[in-house]
């Protein structure tokens, strides 16, 4: 078959997840964008790879290897989200940063984290609720 | 064209159909549903292109974990049912984003597509089949192998350091 369908669709998959990073504002959805883009390159290192004469398995091998690679970015990305989420009550990338130490940020806080803290603040059991929530991810 | 450009076509237009809905839909869950799409046609790209063994994988790890963490992640995070506008930047940077989408997208065609238009390959019988990749992954690739699960290993245990990581306003008090 001809490479130059795969190597076409490579390149649109690639824009199209440079489009989806730059246009979104929730970090899930942004995240959804790298993802296109790593399948653009696997793409096109089995394209590449499929060609006779390609060394040592290079392409699919590769490709194993960068799918690998995905599934750990993914874990620490979504850990850094969740985290994001539970100190900011929302996973906007495009608000405007709290870099505050200790004041002035009980304003953008949704009812959520304002519910834990003040259980926190009553009885010792602040501790409980990261753990609960480091127990929900698989 | 062949049987397998013609199959290609049909599940590339899904592949690229299926990534655009997933960029532009205004309904959170949706856009996790319409990449699951979008992978799972993706493996179906790799098998029409002779690599079995990639395309499973793919639809393994891809649809069946990633996607899933990505569900996982928008159901933590309250991900509002319904459309939402709130999830994509104002119209201009949408518009410079469309941009630049569209030249990265020109850019790769006019650098790729010439370079592999007279390559043509029999994909019934690839050149670099299971057993091939078997024998490179235990053979020349073995240290980058035991490399990348150790990689995945330092992931796990990394992602959960980060998130029993409790940022609060009252600095590190428990």
């Amino acid at each position: 078959m001809h490479l130059h369908y795969p190597a076409a669709l490579a390149a649109l998959l690639a824009g199209i997840g440079l489009y989806g990073v730059l246009a979104r504002r929730n970090a899930v959805l942004v995240l959804i964008g790298v993802e296109l883009v790593l399948n653009a390159a696997n793409l096109l290192l089995v394209t590449v790879g499929s060609q006779p004469g390609s060394p040592l398995a290079t392409g699919p091998v590769l490709t194993l290897f960068v799918i690998t690679v995905a599934a750990a970015e993914v874990c620490i990305a979504l850990a850094i989200v969740l985290v994001m989420f539970r100190r900011f009550g929302h996973v906007d990338l495009t608000a405007v940063p709290d870099l505050g130490d200790d004041h002035g940020d009980d304003d953008d806080r949704d009812d959520h984290d304002d519910a834990r803290d003040g259980a926190g603040a009553v009885t010792p059991a602040a501790p409980a609720s990261p753990t609960a929530a480091t127990g929900a991810r698989p | 064209m062949t049987t397998r450009d013609i199959v290609f076509v049909v599940v590339g237009a899904i592949t690229a159909g299926s990534a655009l809905l997933a960029v532009s839909t205004r309904h959170l869950v949706h856009a996790a549903l319409w990449l699951l799409v979008c992978l799972g046609s993706l493996a179906g790209c790799y098998v029409v292109l002779g690599q079995e063994l990639v395309g499973l994988v793919q639809l393994l790890v891809y649809v069946g974990a990633i996607v899933v963490l990505v569900l996982f992640a928008l159901m933590l995070t309250r991900a509002p049912i319904g459309a939402n506008r709130d999830i994509s930047t104002p119209v201009w940077q949408r518009v410079v984003a469309v941009l630049l989408g569209g030249a990265t997208t020109s850019l790769l065609a006019a650098a790729l597509v010439p370079a592999l238009a007279d390559v043509r390959v029999d994909a019934d019988r690839p050149t670099t089949g299971t057993p091939e990749i078997a024998a490179a992954v235990f053979g020349s690739w073995v240290w980058p192998f035991e490399l990348l699960s150790v990689l995945l290993l330092v992931a796990l245990v990394g992602s959960f350091a980060v998130s029993r990581l409790v940022l609060r306003p009252g600095g590190d008090r428990p």
